[in-house]
Formats: structure tokens, C-alpha cells, sequence
């Protein structure tokens, strides 16, 4: 077992180095083989764990690999935790993973960084492998971090292109703040607990232990186990792009779009949600914390949802519906629903890589415009992009017996049962969510694939499918995505998939009443005839179909009624301009008057020059003293010596 | 046969031996042989630092490679070495940095090139005896020694202002040093003798404790350095030769440190532990405010040299906390910050020590430092650029690399002291990452910015070399720093238990 795990995790990381290191050395065909095979076999074989883990039920694996620091009592390893939380996110990880390898042949073609391309996402692939299958805080935060890491180099993978840069470092400092939260869970959980292995926490817990109390200031004192919940969630906040720290996925659509469907939708983005269910029994301890999470979700799935609706770039409709889903994904969170914030998880990473994966199959037959604008009855020319597509963003906005579908709803439901302070105000925002997803998605949809040609005539006359690399990946995707909901929600509604990872408290159960009113996948798909979120799905694609094939003149009209909200939604709520003029600009200026102000007027101006031109002073009225003398001089070295000993007597006397 | 081998004293006399011998045979102006005889003797005296660690036994606490002659008998000072888990690895990487200075000088340095490798291979020596002495006025002597050749190195193969940073340099560091030798001499009268670890166990009354506490923080403040007193290092670090940063930065920083963990702390416990919250204050100060100067700056030099300052807050950080952690009876905490303070230390060491030779390579290319000058170097540079990005984010304490341990350590044990404490300190994640990437990117990011960075030529194998030796050293340590916190295990349990304990009762004391 552990040696199937290693090579899960080190073939990627093997084929990353000799990729990386070799560069342009290696031919190009090479860096794909040699990424591709590793990573298909992590494929095949993490889709092996998950059989044993999900279907044959094996127990957990939770094994230290080598202790990477002992620190009096405290030990700090490196191992791996396998159970079915982490099997099922290996299997996701890397099958997508392996789908955008082999998609990436078609799309970085001509690139001139084609090996260093395959080199970073093989890493990326070992990065977020560590990160899921660790079984302490110190690897996550490593695994944390480095793909982080991986997502900073990606975006700014064309590093000519100014936004690209400054995109990328926008990524990963807002990601830094998120990290600045996470680190202080971490040593939180390091007070509270005394070690970093979640075992040994989770068993503390279990066994009831010893809240501590964290003083903030004189008034204010935090329950440990709410500070420590709340900083890791901000790190998840961080990573998974949750209002206010959302800013960077936008704009992190500047790098490849292979990357975007990987990296910023399917996996990197989602490993704050899987945080939180993996420490579930932490945040089970803290209503605060979950009400926290409930309001940040709600809120940025619904008001990113908004924004999705006025975008006109391809690739950000599909970025701000991802933020919208993440939100989605977080509510149920802190609805305490964390086996249906993993099953929507697991439902999004297909359905929305195969989104971003078509968007970027558009994007080479458009000679990489992005501008929906200037597209147009797309359908036309690529069938199979045009196909699967529509597979894609009817799983996504929750058609009945697709996979979106039995996620989405078991969130709606979940949070209606919640009981949380926070509950009834996360329920309206994933309802009216609904409407919304459903509009954005299908006016893409309508924009690209329907409609009139608009694009140029050069543009045109070069329209074709693209290659089968490319399209058979989203065949591939398309599968799924329409049918793993209807596998898995059996064992969701159920209760009995995660039901191992995953610790829930009687007051929070949410999903007990689902599982009370347990249905076949089938007859749920029947029943949602007599619910609200179905019609409110058809009501968006209704609107979308409206606006933009019947009578698109309207929503010029429909933008002028918006009024003064327009410069809002057009501005991303001012989140950007507070960030950059003040926040960013303010550190550099602040920077910048400590140095001249403090560091060079006051310290090296007053203080240390200031000492120098005093001696000067001083030495111009010594130099009398120094007068060739001899005797003037042993007068002075014997006053000297006469006071030091004078000093010294003294401190005999007195000591 | 290595059991009889005077080891601690060949790392000292050795480099300077060759030093000697380099300056004998320069007047026939053999560049060759003199930088192979430099190579030669620094790769020795590396070597030599393996064989200590190897022969080290990080078994239990005791000194070890004892040696101890009669130098000036009237005065009782003795000629006496010896190392314990803390000063050994810094022998190590006194060493390790001498070679990576004399590879990468290899034909760089146009001016007397036999005295520029002959002056780094003299501070070597020295710095290893600041390091292995135990007699406090033999550690004085190295101390103020080690300033000599650091004092020409900047006078003579710096800036065009090097006269202003040396003379600041010099005398912002001399002034400090006197206190501490008046601080030694009173010592030395109390304890009948001028070993250091004589000194630990002399119990002192609380107000002498204050004055020697101030003594030595003058001395060690400096050399750190900590804020206030910092204003001569970015001036420094901006005059000095590649080189002559390196070793700046990467080990004479640590001097100060060092000399809080061999004498301060040990000695002063119980004034320590009362000014304990001025000094973590102060370390944050170096951390934040630190952080924001650097943001500001647009002399690459600058910028590291105030990273710098801020990187040795956390070696304070981790210090001092410690005596409020043992108040409170968190010995694992303590013991945690004082690991961290140690790693951070080795650590500093190679990533600010790679970070100038990264500004060195740029400089020898282009004789610019400003920012401003630069912009899409990656495109003629790239495998410049994937080292310059690992030490970029091993400065931005990036997990995985050894940046990320020593800082993880002190956050966490700060934590137990204060959520205010561990806030601000962990602000770094931020601001590390903030201005050392912002700078990363208007260096080597964007499209080619002018003729000149069209004219660049990538790394040559020498400069490889040097960065692939940092690299590894930076990646092994962060992936894996076990072995490096071993050594130093029983040496830091040593100085908690027996150390750090009050100086005013016999009660508690180690025998």
C-alpha cells in the first residue's frame, strides 16, 4: 500500500524534474510522454485506492513516511491519511489532471515553453497530491503552498504579457493573506492540541477536551477552537476565492486556459473546501465559525453569480461561475452538509473543467479571441465542442439525473434544514443563485454557439473543430459529468459516503433529514418537477435565451434601467480599486515614509550622524587637552583608572 | 588519528595559513594558481567542518574537540576551543560560504585578485574562531580581528561611497565592541577566569545583571542588526563587493545572534527575562516595519539588505520569547522558539548569502542595482531566472524550502506567548512575498526593457555551480531539516534547563 501511495504521488514529481530540468533539451513529444505516463498511471492507480476505499470498504491507511523535525516532545512527520475523503479527491485530481495533459498537446502546440508547460502541471498534480493525502497540518500547509506556487508560475506563464505578471502576483499575495489566517489556525491548533497529526486532534476531540481562551484585547476573549476554525477557514477563504479575497481568480484567466480548467476550477481552488470537511470535527466544535462560513459562501455565491451575467470575456463568465459554485460549495459547509460540499466538489471539477476545457477549444478555433461579442453560431463548425458543452452547462445549472443536479439540490436542501443563525439568509442566496447560474451559463452558450456569425471574415474562413486531443478530453469529461451524480448520490443520501472522514454533531446534522427521506437518484430526478430550484433553473435559461437570441437590442435597455448599479457590478463591487489605491499603494507609501522619515532623517540624521558632528564638537575643544604633554596625558589615563576602580569599590560595597 | 587532530584549531589557522601563502606567491601575478590555492584551502577547510559535524557527538550535551593551552599566563587568558550543537553548524556554514565566495570570484575580480580571496580566506578563519573560542578574551580578539579584513574588503574593492559605509560600518561595530570587552573584563574579575562557561554559572545580583545586559546588547544589537541600530548595514551591503555581502549578510549578521545565545542570555538570564518584552517588541518592529522599507526600495541591494534585517527579527523573535515561554512553563514551546532561531540563522545564511550573489550576477552584467534599470531579463536569462525564483521564494518562507522552517517554528511557539505576537510576526507572509516578488517581477518578468538586458548573457558554469550548491542546500533543509535540528537537540535542551535559569540563587542551577 504505501509503496502504491509513493509512486501516486513522486511519478508525477519524477516526470515534473526531468521535464523541468531538461527543458528544450528534450524533444517535445518526449515532455508529453513522459508526463503523461507518469500521470496516468497516478491515475490508474489512485482510481485503485478510491475502488478500495469507496466500494470495498478498506480501512483507512494512516502511516508516517519520515519525521522531518522532532522538537522536544513534539514530532513533526511527513505520511500520507487514506480514507475515503482523500481516495475520492486522488481520483478526481488526477484524472482531470491527466484529461488536461492530454488536451495541453493540442492547445500549447506551437508554444515556445511546451516542456516547461507539461513540466508545471506535472508538479501541480504532485503538489495538490500531497496536500489531500496528508495527514498533518505541516504537509498540508507544504502542499498548501506549493500549489500556490505552481498556480503563480502558471499564470504568469506568458511572462511578456504585463497583465499575466500582474495577475500572477496578485494571485499569490491575496492567496498570502488568506495564508496569513491559515498559519495562525495552524499554531492555534498547535496550542490547543499540542500536535500537528489530525488523528491525534480528532481523537482530543472526540475524547472532550480542553478549550483554551485566546485574549484578543482586555474585553475580548475568543474560544480557541472558534480563533483557530475561523484562521483556517480564511486561508480556504484565500485558496477557494471567497468574497473578500476573491480578486485573483478573475484575473488569474491571463494564464493558459489548460491551467485555468486544472488549476482555477477543477482541483487547486476546491482544496479549501476539502480542508474544512477534512477538519470537520474542528469546525463542528464552533457554531460561530460555521455561521461565519454560511455568510461567506452565501455571499459570494450569489453576488459573483451576478457579475457572471454581465461578462462578455468567455473565459471570466466561466471564471465567475466558478466563483459562484465554490460559494455553493461553501455553504453547505456551514450547513455542516460536508459529504455534499465533496459531492459537489467532485460533480464541479468535471462538468467545470469541461466548461473551461471548451471554452479553450472555442478560444483556438477563434485564433484566441475571447470575446463572445464577436462570436456566433459556433454549433456550426464544432459539433463535438458544441455537444459536449451543452452536456457541461446543463450539468451545471441543475437539470434533472445530470450530476449538477443532485449536488446542487442537496446543498438547497441541506441548508434549509440548517439551523444555524445565518441558515435562512444562505438559503435565499443559493435559491436565487440558481436563476442566476442558469442565466450566465446559457447566455455563453446562446452567444457562442447560437446566434448570428459576428465574428471576422479571416477568422471565418479558418473555422473548424479543433483536434481530436483536444476534443476527445472533453468527451471524456462530458461522461461524467453527466452521470457521476447519479452514481454517487445514492451513497450521499444515504449518509454513507465520508461517513468515516467526516465528523457532524447531532444539532448540526443537515443531512440526516435527507437521508429520513431517502429517494432513488430516479424518483429525485421526478420529484424536482414539484420543487422551486428546477423552475428557477428554467426561468434563467429562458431569459438568457430572450435576451440574447430574441431580442438582444433588449438587454441594452434592460442595462440602461440598471442605472447606478452598473458601474458596480462593471467595477467588481470596487474590491479591485480598494485593493490596489489603497491598500497596495497605501503599503508602499507607508514603506516608503518610514524609510525617509524615520529610518533616514531621524535615526541616521539626528541620531547616529547627529553623534558624529557632536564628537566633532566636542574634539575641536579636546584637542586643547591634547597638548604633546606627556603628563597630561598619564593624568587623564590615572583619573581614569581611579574612577573605574572607585565604580568598582563602590559596587563591592553595596553589592 | 582524528581523535588527536587539533580539528577546531586547523579551521582557524588553516585558511589563514593559506591566505598567507596566497599573498607570498601573488607578486608573481599567477592568478591561476593563486584562485586554485584559494580553492584548494577553502574546499579544506570545508571538508575539515564535514568531518567535525561527522565525528559530533549529538548524542547528549558536552563540549566537544576540547583545546585548551596557556596563552598570556599574567592575565589567565587561555588559548582555549571548543563547540557544542550551536556554534558547529555555523562553522559549517562559515565554510561552506567561504568557498561559494572564492568560486564566485574566479576571475571576477580585476584589482589584486590574490588579496581579495587571501582577505575572505583570513575572515574565515576568524569568523570560525568567533565561533569555536571558549575564553572570552580569545573570542574578543577574533571578534574585533574579523572587522580588519571586512573593514579592506569594502575599502578597497567596494562603491564609489565606500569610504562613508566603511567609517560606518567600522565605527557603528567598534562602538559596540567596547562595551562588550568592558563587560568581559568585569566578568572575568568575578569569575576568577575568562571561560565562557565559567561565566554561566556566576551568580550576579539583578541591577550589575542590567548594566552587563545593556553592555551586551549594544555589542550584539549592532551586529545583528536590530532596529534602531541598523542604519549602517543597507549602507554597508550597498558599497561591499559581491563577496563581501555574501559574507555579511550570511554569516557576520549571526556574530550578534550568537553572542545573545553565548553570553547574554546565559549570563543575564534574569535581566533578559525583564527586558524580554522590549527585545520581542523590538524583533517586531524589524519584522513589520522592516518590511514595509524594503517594499520601498529601488536598489535591489537596498531591499535585500532591509530583507535581511527583517529575516534576523525572527532570530530575536524566537530568543526572547523563549524566556517568556519558560515563565510560563511551555518548556516544548521554548525549546521550539530556540530551534527556530538557530535554523533561521543557518538558513538566512544561504538564502540572503544566494540572493546577493543574484544581484552579483546582474551587477557584473549590467553595473546597475536599480530596479528601475531592469525589467524581462528571464528571457535572456531563464536558468538565471528558475535559481533566482527558488531563493526569491525561499526568502518569501515558501514551505519546502529552508526559508519556511525556522519562521514556521517561531510563529508557532509565539503563538503560545501572545496572538498578537505570532499576528505580527506573521505578517511576513505577506510582505517577505510582497517585496521580494514584486521585485522579482519588475527585474526579470515582462518584455526585454532595453538594449542592454538584450545583451545579457545567460549564467556561465561557475555561476551555476554556486547556485546549484545554494539550491540544494536549500531545498535538502527545507524538505528535511531533521538532521541539522538533531545536532543542535541536546545543545539547546542544555541552554534551556541550565542557561536560561535564574542567576540570583544558586537554587536550579546546572552544576
Amino acid at each position: 500500500m504505501q509503496n502504491q501511495l509513493l509512486a501516486i504521488v513522486l511519478l508525477p514529481l519524477l516526470a515534473a524534474l526531468l521535464t523541468g530540468l531538461l527543458g528544450t533539451k528534450l524533444p517535445k513529444a518526449w515532455a508529453h510522454r513522459l508526463t503523461i505516463l507518469a500521470v496516468g498511471l497516478s491515475c490508474l492507480m489512485s482510481i485503485d485506492v478510491a475502488i478500495d476505499q469507496l466500494m470495498d470498504h478498506a480501512q483507512p491507511f494512516n502511516q508516517n513516511l519520515y519525521t522531518w523535525a522532532q522538537l522536544g516532545s513534539l514530532s513533526l512527520h511527513v505520511g500520507f491519511l487514506i480514507d475515503d475523503l482523500t481516495a475520492t479527491m486522488m481520483a478526481v485530481v488526477t484524472f482531470v489532471s491527466l484529461m488536461v495533459h492530454v488536451y495541453t498537446i493540442g492547445y500549447m502546440k506551437d508554444d515556445p515553453g511546451y516542456q516547461r508547460f507539461f513540466a508545471y502541471i506535472s508538479l501541480f498534480t504532485f503538489a495538490m497530491l500531497t496536500l489531500v493525502m496528508s495527514n498533518n497540518f505541516l504537509q498540508l500547509f507544504f502542499g498548501w503552498e506549493a500549489v500556490g506556487l505552481v498556480s503563480y508560475l502558471l499564470i504568469g506563464f506568458w511572462y511578456k504579457k504585463p497583465t499575466a505578471i500582474f495577475a500572477n502576483l496578485k494571485a499569490f499575495l491575496v492567496n498570502r493573506v488568506g495564508d496569513f489566517g491559515f498559519l495562525l489556525g495552524i499554531a492555534g491548533v498547535y496550542m490547543v492540541f499540542g500536535t500537528m497529526d489530525y488523528a491525534e486532534v480528532f481523537k482530543q476531540i472526540s475524547a472532550g477536551y480542553n478549550d483554551l481562551e485566546i485574549v484578543i484585547s482586555d474585553g475580548m476573549v475568543w474560544s480557541a477552537t472558534t480563533f483557530l476554525a475561523i484562521g483556517l477557514f480564511i486561508g480556504a477563504m484565500g485558496k477557494s476565492a471567497q468574497v473578500p479575497l476573491h480578486v485573483w481568480l478573475p484575473d488569474s484567466m491571463e494564464g493558459p486556459t489548460p491551467i485555468s480548467a486544472l488549476i482555477h476550477a477543477a482541483t487547486m481552488v476546491t482544496a479549501g473546501v476539502f480542508m474544512v470537511a477534512r477538519m470537520s470535527p474542528i469546525f463542528e466544535q464552533s457554531e460561530i465559525a460555521l455561521n461565519f462560513i454560511l455568510i461567506t459562501g452565501a455571499t459570494t455565491a450569489l453576488f459573483m453569480g451576478f457579475l457572471g451575467v454581465i461578462q462578455n470575456d468567455i473565459k471570466r463568465v466561466v471564471a465567475y461561475s466558478t466563483l459562484s459554485q465554490l460559494g455553493y460549495m461553501v455553504v453547505a459547509l456551514g450547513a455542516s452538509a460536508y459529504s455534499i460540499a465533496i459531492f459537489h466538489l467532485v460533480t464541479h471539477a468535471f462538468f467545470k473543467a469541461l466548461l473551461f476545457l471548451g471554452a479553450g477549444s472555442v478560444i483556438i478555433a477563434m485564433h484566441h479571441e475571447q470575446d463572445m461579442r464577436k462570436m456566433g453560431n459556433l454549433r456550426k463548425y464544432m459539433p463535438w465542442t458544441y455537444g459536449t458543452m451543452l452536456i457541461g452547462s446543463l450539468a451545471l445549472i441543475g437539470t434533472p439525473l445530470l450530476s449538477g443536479f443532485y449536488s446542487k439540490d442537496a446543498i438547497i436542501e441541506a441548508v434549509h434544514f440548517s439551523q444555524l443563525g445565518a441558515a435562512s439568509y444562505a438559503y435565499i442566496c443559493v435559491l436565487i443563485g440558481v436563476f442566476f447560474t442558469a442565466l450566465y451559463s446559457f447566455r455563453l452558450f446562446f452567444m457562442v454557439f447560437h446566434t448570428k456569425e459576428r465574428m471576422d471574415e479571416h477568422t471565418r474562413s479558418h473555422l473548424k473543430e479543433s483536434p481530436a486531443v483536444v476534443w476527445v478530453p472533453l468527451v471524456l469529461l462530458a461522461i461524467p459529468s453527466a452521470i457521476i451524480g447519479y452514481i454517487l448520490a445514492p451513497g450521499i443520501t444515504s449518509g454513507e459516503l465520508f461517513d468515516g472522514s467526516i465528523t457532524v454533531l447531532a444539532q448540526h446534522d443537515t443531512v440526516a433529514p435527507i437521508v429520513e427521506h431517502y429517494q432513488h437518484p430516479f424518483s429525485l430526478a421526478i420529484s424536482s418537477f414539484s420543487h422551486l430550484p428546477l423552475y428557477l433553473a428554467i426561468a434563467g435559461v429562458a431569459t438568457a435565451y430572450f435576451f440574447v437570441v430574441v431580442r438582444p437590442s433588449w438587454s441594452e435597455k434592460l442595462t440602461r434601467l440598471l442605472g447606478p448599479v452598473n458601474p458596480i457590478l462593471k467595477n467588481n463591487y470596487y474590491f479591485d480599486k480598494v485593493y490596489i489605491d489603497y491598500v497596495s499603494a497605501g503599503s508602499v507609501g507607508l514603506g516608503h515614509r518610514l524609510w525617509k522619515w524615520i529610518d533616514m532623517a531621524i535615526i541616521d540624521g539626528v541620531m547616529v550622524n547627529g553623534t558624529a558632528r557632536l564628537v566633532a564638537g566636542i574634539s575641536t575643544h579636546m584637542r586643547k587637552i591634547q597638548s604633546g604633554y606627556l603628563y597630561h596625558y598619564v593624568f587623564v589615563m590615572v583619573f581614569g583608572l581611579l574612577t573605574f576602580l572607585g565604580w568598582l569599590y563602590w559596587r563591592a560595597l553595596n553589592g | 588519528m582524528l581523535e588527536n587532530l587539533p580539528i577546531l584549531s586547523l579551521l582557524i589557522w588553516l585558511p589563514i595559513f593559506g591566505a598567507a601563502l596566497i599573498i607570498f606567491v601573488s607578486g608573481q601575478e599567477k592568478l591561476q594558481v593563486t584562485q586554485w590555492l584559494a580553492l584548494l584551502t577553502s574546499l579544506a577547510t570545508f571538508i575539515l567542518s564535514l568531518i567535525a559535524i561527522n565525528e559530533f557527538d549529538s548524542s547528549r550535551y558536552y563540549l566537544q574537540f576540547i583545546e585548551d593551552k596557556s596563552w598570556i599566563e599574567t592575565l589567565d587568558v587561555r588559548y582555549s576551543l571548543a563547540v557544542d550543537g550551536i556554534s558547529l553548524p555555523l562553522i559549517a556554514l562559515t565554510s561552506l560560504m567561504t568557498v561559494i565566495v572564492v568560486i564566485s570570484s574566479w576571475n571576477n575580480i580585476k584589482l589584486r585578485a590574490a588579496h581579495y580571496l587571501a582577505a575572505f580566506l583570513i575572515m574565515c578563519g576568524l569568523m570560525n574562531g568567533v565561533f569555536a573560542a571558549t575564553d572570552s578574551i580569545l573570542f574578543y580578539v577574533f571578534w574585533e580581528a574579523m572587522l580588519v579584513p571586512m573593514f579592506l574588503i569594502i575599502g578597497i574593492w567596494g562603491g564609489p561611497n565606500r569610504i562613508y559605509a566603511t567609517l560606518k560600518f567600522f565605527i557603528y561595530t567598534f562602538f559596540g565592541s567596547v562595551f562588550l570587552l568592558i563587560a568581559l573584563i568585569y566578568l572575568g574579575k568575578q569569575a576568577d577566569s575568562f571561560n565562557i562557561f565559567k561565566m554561566h554559572s556566576l551568580l550576579i545580583e539583578s541591577d550589575t545583571q542590567m548594566l552587563l545586559f545593556f553592555a551586551f546588547l549594544i555589542a550584539f544589537a549592532i551586529k545583528v542588526p536590530m532596529w534602531p541600530v541598523h542604519t549602517w548595514l543597507p549602507d554597508a551591503h550597498v558599497q561591499a563587493p559581491t563577496g563581501g555581502s555574501v559574507i555579511l549578510a550570511a554569516i557576520m549578521l549571526k556574530m550578534g545572534t550568537y553572542g545573545f545565545i553565548r553570553f547574554m542570555m546565559p549570563i543575564v538570564p534574569d535581566a533578559s527575562l525583564d527586558m524580554a518584552n522590549v527585545m520581542i517588541v523590538l524583533s517586531l518592529i524589524a519584522v513589520a516595519y522592516i518590511g514595509f522599507v524594503a517594499l520601498a526600495q529601488n536598489d535591489m541591494k537596498k531591499l535585500i539588505a532591509y530583507s535581511s534585517i527583517a529575516h534576523m527579527g525572527f532570530v530575536t523573535l524566537g530568543l526572547f520569547i523563549s524566556f517568556s515561554l519558560l515563565a510560563e512553563k511551555q518548556v516544548d514551546a521554548a525549546i521550539m522558539g530556540v530551534q527556530g532561531a538557530l535554523i533561521q540563522m543557518i538558513s538566512h545564511g544561504f538564502i540572503s548569502g544566494a540572493l546577493f550573489l543574484c544581484i552579483g550576477v546582474l551587477y557584473d552584467r549590467m553595473h546597475s542595482r536599480d530596479i528601475s534599470d531592469y525589467g524581462g531579463v528571464i528571457n535572456r536569462m531563464p536558468q538565471f531566472a528558475m535559481f533566482f525564483m527558488i531563493f526569491a521564494m525561499a526568502n518569501a518562507g515558501l514551505p519546502g524550502t529552508s526559508g519556511f522552517v525556522g519562521e514556521f517554528m517561531v510563529i508557532l511557539a509565539s503563538f503560545q506567548v501572545s496572538f498578537w505576537i505570532a499576528a505580527i510576526g506573521a505578517l511576513t507572509l505577506i510582505l517577505a512575498a510582497a517585496y521580494t516578488l514584486w521585485m522579482y517581477k519588475r527585474v526579470m518578468f515582462g518584455d526585454v526593457a532595453n538594449e542592454k538586458v538584450m545583451g545579457l548573457e545567460d549564467i556561465n558554469m561557475r555561476e551555476t555551480i554556486v547556485f546549484i550548491l545554494l539550491a540544494l542546500m536549500v531545498l535538502i533543509f527545507g524538505l528535511w531539516p531533521a538532521p541539522l535540528l538533531d545536532i543542535m537537540a541536546p545543545s539547546v535542551q542544555h541552554f534551556i534547563d541550565c542557561n536560561l535559569v535564574s542567576k540570583l540563587s544558586p537554587e536550579g542551577m546546572c552544576s
